[in-house]
């Protein structure tokens, strides 16, 4: 049997859309998949060095339940979201939100991204940063992992023709 | 059931009990019987997905009182 094949281009650089490339990336490889991930636009912001840039704000986003990730059951229970106008005036808004996410994650048993990261490149997931963007936004390859390639739109469909599952995230 | 390894995934969430048992699979050898001890109510399909997928198979799964149990032999 052919080894199957999955191809992702990642284009979020959030702390939330951080997750589907890496689970879905890590997971592939435990299934015995050849697995690529193309990161390019805001998605290089998942391989950098320090992913302490990952951030998740419910402003604008009114499908993100905002509940606290401790005290008792009927305070947990409790939906905080507001108008984006109030969200978007309070200092630290996002910092916080960030923080409480992370709390939310840890209390659940879900990886953190930095577990998920390492798992996808101890089974050799491949990742590719596209040159392009990096440049645009002014980046140094310095400020990337290592076990990184750079290329462009040809080096992703080489790979990406031959793939059983090529996803857009 | 006799197994010759355990793996402990109970409190991990999605992919995690999938990829630790993809890595304690790696150190048993073929013909070994790995128990897989989980709360993810996700991991019944995922194990069953999983086996049909990397030919490892499935023996039984089990679940008591929010605690699922799974013996996979190794191909």
């Amino acid at each position: 049997m052919d080894t199957k094949k999955m191809a992702i281009i990642a284009t979020k650089g959030t702390l939330d859309w951080a997750y589907p490339p890496f689970i879905l990336a890590s997971t592939a490889a435990a299934l015995g998949y050849e697995t690529q991930i193309f990161f390019t636009f805001y998605g290089l912001q998942l391989v950098r060095k320090d992913l302490s840039v990952l951030k998740v704000s419910p402003l604008g986003n009114p499908g993100m339940p905002m509940k606290m990730p401790f005290g008792p059951k009927w305070f947990k229970s409790i939906n905080w979201n507001m108008p984006n106008a109030i969200q978007a005036i309070i200092p630290g808004y996002e910092s916080v939100a960030t923080a409480l996410m992370k709390q939310t994650i840890a209390n659940n048993g879900v990886a953190t991204i930095p577990d998920l990261r390492e798992l996808c490149q101890e089974a050799e997931v491949k990742f590719i940063a596209c040159q392009m963007t990096v440049e645009l936004f002014g980046f140094e390859h310095s400020d990337f992992i290592d076990g990184l390639e750079y290329g462009g739109a040809a080096t992703f469909f080489e790979f990406a023709g031959e793939t059983d599952i090529c996803l857009f995230i | 059931m006799n197994f010759d390894k355990e793996l402990d995934a109970r409190g991990l969430n999605c992919p995690l009990p999938i990829l630790r048992a993809k890595k304690a699979l790696a150190e048993v050898t073929s013909g070994q019987v790995l128990k897989i001890l989980s709360t993810d109510p996700g991991s019944v399909k995922d194990f069953a997905a999983f086996a049909k997928q990397t030919g490892n198979e499935l023996l039984s799964t089990a679940e008591a009182g929010g605690e699922f149990t799974f013996f996979m032999k190794k191909k």
